[in-house]
């Protein structure tokens, strides 16, 4: 069998790409003692280059294909989750800089890199050792960078619990994997799925090893009951980090969610079907309820990605193509908006050190600018159009009823109602209440300034220009429910 | 010659026995090693079924290996928070670091 090298390796772009920009920055940390800002500078350099680079030459195949010996899947899926997480880690990389106790630190960039390319891993991993392996190069790094501070016990104290926790899920899944493994004798995520099907093993024993891999998905897009790690481990991380692991890391969860969920399970659809339905109802009420009474702003996007897990995870029940190309999209919109929330925050945070509600009072004088920008945020996280939001929220809600899962969609619907109510709380301390320093101006470096219009005019879009993404969704979730040869 | 069950039986439990001590203990160091118990059932399964059932296919010792290195890497990144914590506030206790509630 003749194997081309090159043609593989064109497969895998971006992770090559990843790999190199790494090795660069760590050699340039190396030499570069006296400005390492500006490996900040490289990294975002590196990354923009990689994203051009996957757009021009890696055309994912219209029919998916088995590349490296059955370990990667490459289709549409993994090529359009592996664009979000690039993006996502340059937002990231742009906030860093704007950060003055991480601007200075190469290791910072290095391991946010890493655990991008186990991310892009994790999105086309078809076999379940490089599922586990992508998982674990994603993670932990994540936790060096949630306790990345250690002058700041709040940050060790997140990197401590988050660390624990993901230990403890993601050996329950490990469990999972051994029983599939166990019932079908291949660790090929196809296979599994084609054993299974004319195997001897009862139904219940592969339901039980699903609920033990749900697990430690679960974590991964923090989903009540798995979400407690969550407020503690945004409030206590360094702000880059905190918005990095609420979007990109969570997009990554829903990534092998759905692909394990549909390659894997496809003759347990009803029962997962009703399982994901029921974390997601209780993801939606959990998440707002509980943001509903926060003081802290942290705390209170911690929940408010909780309840939007919920949201997200309505596409995932769904088990259709819309349903899918939903969920897709609803990432795509939530990592550009709770980017943007994270880099506000961290501007706020730092100016007025504070990260109490109370503290974003007379903002919309202080900064008419960023004043305007966390009203764009707030109104597309709660789905207001004409922001990216709203159609999030409206393909999922779409999917639910096509299904008849009309009960879920009304509890949406509900829960959207509800979560308005504590984003336009926000709002309303922005632009209603008046403090004694709103005459001091509020600084907003070029690096922010950039990931913030970036993000902003990503939001608008999405949410007015509907047709380019929404058919990059649509042929994703075509490729996810298609069997590769 | 033993059969499988009892290895299957065997690894179940230290699995329980390890997810217990992960839920029950206080000690950041304990949970850690409650960790690496769940860890060895995971290794001990995949052998099992391996040498059981299916001698001739490789990847369950290839698995085998990627879950001690992958827990050699979180325990190690695990113990040095844990240090960093313990210089800063002298406790390793998981209850005591309470800074984050609400």
């Amino acid at each position: 069998m003749m194997i081309d090298v090159g043609r593989m390796m064109l497969e895998i772009l971006p992770e090559i790409g990843l790999l190199i920009l790494i090795g660069v920055v760590l050699v340039l940390d190396l030499f570069w003692r006296k400005s390492r800002k500006k490996l900040g500078w490289v990294s975002f350099a590196g990354l923009l280059l990689i994203f051009v680079l996957t757009l021009v030459f890696v055309q994912p195949a219209r029919l998916p294909q088995l590349t490296w010996g059955g370990m990667i899947s490459l289709d549409m899926t993994g090529y359009i989750f592996r664009m979000i997480f690039i993006a996502g880690a340059a937002l990231t990389v742009l906030y860093a800089i704007a950060n003055d106790s991480l601007a200075g630190r190469g290791e910072f960039y290095l391991l946010l890199l890493t655990s991008t390319l186990g991310m892009c891993f994790m999105a086309s991993a078809a076999d379940l050792i490089m599922l586990f392996l992508a998982i674990e190069t994603t993670t932990v790094p994540l936790f060096v960078l949630a306790g990345f501070l250690t002058r700041d016990q709040k940050s060790v104290e997140s990197g401590i619990k988050y660390l624990l926790f993901a230990a403890m899920t993601s050996a329950v899944m490990l469990y999972g994997f051994t029983w599939l493994y166990g019932f079908s004798g291949t660790t090929q995520l196809y296979q599994i799925a084609e054993r299974l099907k004319y195997g001897f093993v009862p139904q219940a024993a592969v339901v039980a090893a699903m609920m033990l891999v749900l697990v430690g998905f679960g974590f991964k897009i923090s989903a009540v009951p798995f979400h407690f790690w969550a407020p503690d481990v945004y409030d206590g991380a360094p702000y880059p980090v905190a918005g990095f692991l609420s979007t990109a890391s969570k997009a990554a969860g829903f990534a092998v969610l759905a692909r394990a969920l549909f390659v894997i399970f496809p003759l347990q659809t009803e029962t997962w079907t009703l399982i994901v339905a029921l974390l997601s109802t209780a993801s939606m009420f959990v998440g707002n309820l509980l943001a509903l009474a926060q003081k802290n702003i942290k705390r209170l996007l911690a929940y408010s990605s909780i309840a939007q897990a919920g949201y997200i995870l309505i596409g995932v029940a769904a088990d259709s193509p819309l349903g899918t190309s939903g969920v897709i999209y609803y990432l795509s919109a939530y990592l550009l908006t709770n980017l943007a929330a994270f880099g506000i925050v961290a501007l706020v945070g730092r100016a007025v050190g504070s990260d109490e509600i109370s503290a974003y009072a007379g903002l919309s004088r202080r900064s008419p600018a960023l004043a305007l920008a966390m009203l764009v945020v707030m109104l597309s996280l709660g789905g207001i159009p004409p922001f990216a939001g709203f159609i999030g929220k409206l393909l999922v809600f779409a999917a639910a009823i096509e299904r008849g899962l009309i009960w879920l969609a009304i509890l949406g619907v509900i829960n959207t109602i509800v979560a308005l109510f504590y984003y336009l709380t926000v709002l309303k301390v922005i632009y209603l209440y008046r403090s004694e320093e709103e005459d001091k101006p509020l600084a907003v470096s070029s690096a922010a300034g950039t990931a913030l219009v970036i993000c902003i005019v990503g939001i608008i879009a999405l949410g007015v220009v509907i047709a380019p993404l929404y058919g990059w969704s649509t042929d994703a979730a075509a490729t996810l429910l298609f069997l590769p040869r | 010659m033993i059969p499988l069950s009892w290895f299957l039986t065997f690894s179940a439990a230290l699995f329980c026995i390890g997810l217990f001590g992960v839920l029950a203990r206080k000690n950041a160091v304990a949970i850690l090693m409650g960790l690496e118990l769940m860890l060895n059932a995971v290794n001990i399964n995949l052998l099992a079924f391996w040498c059981y059932l299916y001698g001739k296919d490789l990847s369950a010792l290839v698995f085998v290996a990627i879950v001690f290195v992958a827990a050699a890497a979180e325990t190690a990144v695990g113990l040095a928070l844990i240090i960093s914590a313990y210089r800063a506030r002298n406790t390793a206790v998981a209850d005591e670091l309470n800074l984050l509630k609400g």
